[in-house]
């Protein structure tokens, strides 16, 4: 629970900078050097190999080097994971409401009825 | 900011459902994931009163959370700050929930917001508004989560007669 938890700690850590988070959208469409993910950016190399520690760190991206290219990869399972967090909250809310909308027309259906 | 929005048509005249949010009774009646019971409902609603809630799911596993009243506005708002107990706690949220008179009943407009104390944290430090909401459409097309404004709507079949 605790290592899930700072998991989650990195990953939304992480996701806070528009950066990295286009880093990442970049990533999902495919995999890419570093030098081809530096391209869109007014940063210098050195900046974005900052920003891909971040994301290693939290396991969001992958780093493999064949010969001088270094290729990096989405890993997308720290984010399936946040989404399956958050996505908790959303059944948990739903179902309610759900149940709640049922219980107050009840409610209101008795309030009518007393009231005629 | 983390956040979720729901709303929901409901059939019923704000009042009602306002009681039906805020009283043991009627929270024991909806509050849940699944069809699982509420083990206990206690609250005290008034600005700085708390509420504690705890429910058993199918499964058997009990979840309990528990907050504080931040606004309360019969029968229009209510907000309130909201903490899992336990190993679930990420740390507080915020819950409000509006409530608007239209024909035939109410509309619930719901809010669960900072899900994430990272994100609340951060959001103060670095005004990071709606960028995570963005980010999770981005990576998960056809997603619930909804941004500011967006909302998805439900509407309750009104009783005739």
């Amino acid at each position: 629970m605790v290592n899930h938890r700072e998991q989650l700690d990195r990953t939304f850590a992480a996701l806070v900078d528009p950066t990295r988070r286009a880093i990442l959208a970049r990533l999902e469409r495919e995999s890419a050097s570093v030098s081809e993910l530096a391209k869109p950016f007014a940063i210098k190399l050195p900046t974005v190999m900052k920003h891909l520690d971040v994301l290693e760190d939290a396991a969001l991206v992958t780093r493999s080097k064949v010969g001088r290219t270094v290729t990096v990869r989405l890993a997308p399972e720290p984010m399936r994971e946040a989404m399956d967090w958050l996505r908790r909250y959303e059944r948990f809310w739903s179902a309610s409401l759900d149940r709640l909308a049922a219980y107050a027309e009840s409610r209101e259906a008795k309030a009518r009825e007393a009231e005629r | 900011m983390t956040s979720l929005t729901l709303v929901r048509r409901i059939a019923a005249r704000p009042s009602i459902v306002f009681d039906a949010l805020t009283t043991p009774e009627g929270i024991a009646s909806w509050w849940g994931p699944d069809g699982g019971p509420v083990v206990l409902a206690e609250t005290d609603v008034r600005i700085g009163g708390r509420f504690r809630v705890r429910f058993r799911m199918l499964d058997g596993s009990q979840h309990e959370s528990s907050g504080e009243y931040l606004e309360v506005a019969r029968p229009e708002r209510l907000a309130m700050s909201w903490r899992w107990a336990g190993a679930e706690d990420p740390g507080e949220s915020l819950v409000e929930i509006d409530l608007r008179p239209i024909a035939g009943g109410t509309e619930l407009i719901f809010t669960h917001s900072r899900l994430h104390d990272e994100d609340s944290r951060r959001s103060h430090e670095q005004g990071w508004n709606g960028a995570l909401d963005k980010l999770e459409r981005h990576f998960l097309s056809g997603s619930m989560w909804c941004p500011k404004g967006a909302t998805r709507r439900r509407m309750a079949t009104l009783p005739t007669g």
